[in-house]
Parts: C-alpha cells; structure tokens; sequence
C-alpha cells in the first residue's frame, strides 16, 4: 500500500521529518529508519520491555505503537541520556542510571538494558528514594534473560544514591 | 512480525471519527492506545483495512468531577493519568487502588481507560471496577448517544454491547454512598501479570454492624465480570463480623461462579483464590466503612 505520511518529531533533541508508511512500528523506524539501533527489540507485543522509549518524558513500548503516531511527539531513545553522547570517556559519556549499571554489573549481554534504562529515568527522576519493594515493581515490566535481577535491583539503588 | 497494510486516519472531533467509521464499515477499527490492539496486528490475529485513531481526540481526554460528586471520565484518558489524578483518589478510591494492578506503568502510560474496557478481557482489572462501582458508559454514534450501565456492557468473551460504528466516549461513576468502604485485590505470579483471579468490594454500612448494601465482584472466573449475587443478598441486611465475612466468601467461591480451569490454575484452585481474595476485600471494606472514611 503506498499511502504515506510525513511526520515531524523531535528524536533526542534533534528535528527530524520523514515520510512513514502507517504500519511501520515507531521500534523499527527508529532502528532502520534513524538508525539508532540502541532501542532494542525482543517480543513485539508488548511483553519484554527491550524497545522501551521516552515519548514526551514518559516510558512507552516502541513496539506497539506505530511512527507516524509519534509526529509532533519528542522523543528520547537510549542514544540521547548521556549529557554528552559524543564523549568518549568521563562523567560526561554516560547517564548516571548507565554508571549505575556499569559498576554494579547490572548487564551480561545488554540485550534487555536500554529498555531497563529507560524505564528507570522516569522513575527515578519521580522516586529519588525508592524502596526495593518499589524498585521490583518499577522493572516489572522489564525481562532480563541472563543477569539475574539481584544485580538490576542493585544497579537502581545505586543510580537513585547517583542521582540524589 | 510486523502488521499487515491498512488506512490510517487521525481524526480530530468525535464526529469525525464517526463518518469514518460509518464510510468503511466492518473494515475499520479503532485505534485508543493500542497495547491491546497493536500486539494482535503485529502477529497478523487482527488485519484491519482501516484504523481509526483516536490520539488526536483532545476531548476525550478529562477527569471531571460533578458538585454532587459524580466521577466523569474521557475515554481516550491514559490509565496512568487515572491513577494519579486526585479525582480519581477523592471520589472513586476502589479505581484508584485497582490502577497499579493493570499491566506495568509502560503499558499504563499508553492505555486507555476506554480502551481496556472496549477491549473486554475477562482478566483485565477495569470491567469488574466498573461493574463493582455500578458506572454508566455513554456511547456515541452517528447522531445518536446512549447509555449503558457497566452491568449490561460486557456480553461474553471479547464481546461488548458496542456496535462497529459506536465510540465509547465517557465512563460516569455515580457518588459512593455515605458510610461506604472499597477493596480491591488480586493474585497474579508476577506484579503487572494478568491476574489468576481477581476481586472488588464495594459496601455500605451506614450505622454500627449493619450492613445496607454489598457488591463483590471478580475478574478472571467467567467470560465477563461475575457479581457474587448469592454472596451479595447474604450480605445485606446481615450483622457484619468474622463468621459472616467468611461465610460469604466460601458462597462466593463455591456457589456464585463457574471458573475455567487452564495451564495457570484448576478450576479448584481458583475456587480456592476467589474465596480468600473475597475474605481480603469484603474485611478491609467493612473496616473502611467502619472507620467513616467516606
Ligand atoms: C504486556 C501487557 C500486559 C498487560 N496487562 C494487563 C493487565 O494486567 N490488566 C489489564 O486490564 N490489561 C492489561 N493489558 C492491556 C492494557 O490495559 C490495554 O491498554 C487495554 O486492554 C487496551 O487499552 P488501549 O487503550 O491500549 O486500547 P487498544 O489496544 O487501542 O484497543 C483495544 C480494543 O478496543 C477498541 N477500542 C478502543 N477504544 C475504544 C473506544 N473508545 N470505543 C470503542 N472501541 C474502542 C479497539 O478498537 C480495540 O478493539 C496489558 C497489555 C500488555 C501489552
Ligand atoms: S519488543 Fe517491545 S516489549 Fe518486547
Ligand atoms: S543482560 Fe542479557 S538479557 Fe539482560
């Protein structure tokens, strides 16, 4: 079908517009469209957490929502959480949830930890002292295949003390 | 996998969407925030020509309150939005205790409140809220709008009183009564799963131990929301204590339903649930309503 839509966003502070066809889900034209392959996918229905995003600060699934519903959204992926992406090095090049994650081994493959990340700024930024109780709910929604969750549960506490 | 091609509309008033519906017929279908509706694309169960999306519809999305303390609410407001609206907490708490239970808070973020009921899954939270809390569902169509009570909405498995060219628009709950309590609980293996068994209180218990009216409902027993009708006339009228609650849960379990059994639980063990998840809520509704909280 060759119906398309132009679409006017902004991904990680930068505007952008494209033409979409309606079926195409927000996950793949962020990943093959824009590129920016760090939003990962895993069950495409809603279910694992991996393609997990910011839409307008919130965290949503990118997989069951389709791009051209996102036109005149802003939208955050995990390329854009560091203050300076394009740092190599320093406290600058990752966000302190990522810090969080790298000292407490809070990752194995990473397969699952964008979506992790993501689902955790909001949450943090609106729980600067969460309880472990409140922490396990707030992954809840989040699958991780081989880590282990002990560590991710870790890797908040620390994130929230980062942050706080 | 990926959704089959179809249309896609953004209207931006009701009316609109209406005409759209009425133009393609049983083609098209709505789109509220689609964590229902986009899986079931996404693996082809579902391959609508048409999608109608509702996103574009600032009007139907509100919480508003009567003087008289009648809850209104759009139905295209996200479920998150319900669960931290003041509004919701001030004049339907049991909504407001059962908003955690639905999904995770990424799913919650993009669902709708119309969209979970429209949608009818006998597991999911909202329906049995709605029914427990004796709400009303305005429907529109095509110069014409309606009203339904909760009760008489859910048909059968998926099945609503919604015809294809109607849009549910907006969910009433009346005023709770005075000396009212509320409970809400559920069982599920994991938090934000689909709950095994489910249940909602909603009682009145104006003076003393009395109690003047009980409405138990559970989700995840039947096709739709089931109401503990025997358990229910036990209730009213009867002196409220610890044998009384318990004898109404073991009627509720045992005799008001008919629970499937499947791969999650037997038929016995959500029997089972049911009884002690009516226990839970039936006392913390009473000691609500006790304690004068409304
Ligand atoms: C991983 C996961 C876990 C979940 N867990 C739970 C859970 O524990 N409990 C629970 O209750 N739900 C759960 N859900 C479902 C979630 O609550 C959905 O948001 C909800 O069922 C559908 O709402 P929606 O706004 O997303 O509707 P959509 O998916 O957009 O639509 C659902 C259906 O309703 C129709 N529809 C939508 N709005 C209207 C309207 N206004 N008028 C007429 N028809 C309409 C659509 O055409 C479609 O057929 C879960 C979903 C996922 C992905
Ligand atoms: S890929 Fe989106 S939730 Fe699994
Ligand atoms: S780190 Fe491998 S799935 Fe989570």
């Amino acid at each position: 079908m060759s119906q398309r839509y132009t679409i006017r966003l902004t991904v990680n502070g930068e505007k952008i517009e494209r033409d979409v066809e309606p079926r195409l889900l927000l996950s793949d034209f962020l990943r093959h469209e824009l590129r920016l392959t760090g939003t990962h996918v895993g069950c495409e229905h809603g279910s694992c957490g991996a393609c997990t995003i910011l839409l307008d600060g919130q965290a949503v699934r990118s997989c069951i929502m389709f791009a051209v519903q996102a036109d005149g959204h802003a939208l955050t992926t995990i390329e854009g959480v560091a203050p300076d992406w394009t740092a190599s090095s320093g406290p600058e090049a990752m966000h302190p949830v990522q810090i969080a994650f790298w000292e407490k081994h809070g990752l194995q493959c990473g397969y699952c930890t964008p979506g992790f990340i993501m689902t955790l700024i909001p949450f943090l930024e609106e729980n600067p002292h969460p309880s472990d109780e409140e922490i396990i709910q707030a992954i809840s929604g989040n699958i991780c295949r081989c880590t282990g969750y002990q560590n991710i549960v870790a890797a908040v506490r620390r994130a929230a003390e980062l942050m706080g | 996998m990926k959704p089959a091609p179809f249309q896609y509309f953004a209207p931006v008033t009701v009316d609109d969407a209406l005409a759209l519906l009425a133009e393609h017929g049983y083609d098209a279908k709505l789109l509220a925030g689609g964590q229902s509706l986009v899986p079931t694309m996404n693996f082809r169960l579902s391959q609508p020509g048409v999608l109608v999306d509702l996103n574009k519809i600032a009007d139907l999305a509100y919480i508003r309150a009567d003087s008289d303390g009648t809850l209104r609410i759009g139905a295209m407001t996200r479920q998150s939005t319900v669960e931290r609206d003041p509004l919701t907490a001030r004049h339907a708490p049991l909504l407001a205790e059962a908003m955690p239970h639905i999904a995770h808070r990424q799913i919650r973020n993009r669902g709708t409140i119309g969209g979970s009921l429209a949608h009818a899954d006998p597991a999911a939270e909202l329906p049995a809220i709605m029914v427990t809390l004796n709400a009303r569902f305005v429907i529109q169509g095509a110069g014409r709008r309606r009203e339904v009570a909760a009760r008489d909405f859910f048909q059968a498995l998926f099945m609503t009183d919604l015809a294809p060219d109607e849009i549910l628009t907006e969910i009433i709950i009346p005023p709770m009564p005075p000396g009212s309590g509320w409970a809400m609980d559920e069982i599920a293996r994991r938090h934000g799963d689909y709950a095994l068994v489910g249940a909602a209180a909603l009682v009145t218990m104006p003076e003393g131990d009395l109690c003047a009216d009980a409405t138990l409902t559970f989700l995840s027993v039947g096709e739709t929301p089931v109401v503990a009708t025997l358990a229910c006339a036990y209730l009213c009228g009867a002196r409220i204590d610890d044998a009384c609650i318990a004898e109404a849960a073991r009627m509720a379990g045992q005799e008001d339903m008919d629970p499937p059994g499947d791969i999650h639980a037997s038929v016995a063990y959500r029997r089972k649930l049911a009884q002690v998840l009516a226990r839970r809520v039936l006392t913390r509704a009473f000691q609500r309503a006790k304690d004068g909280v409304v």
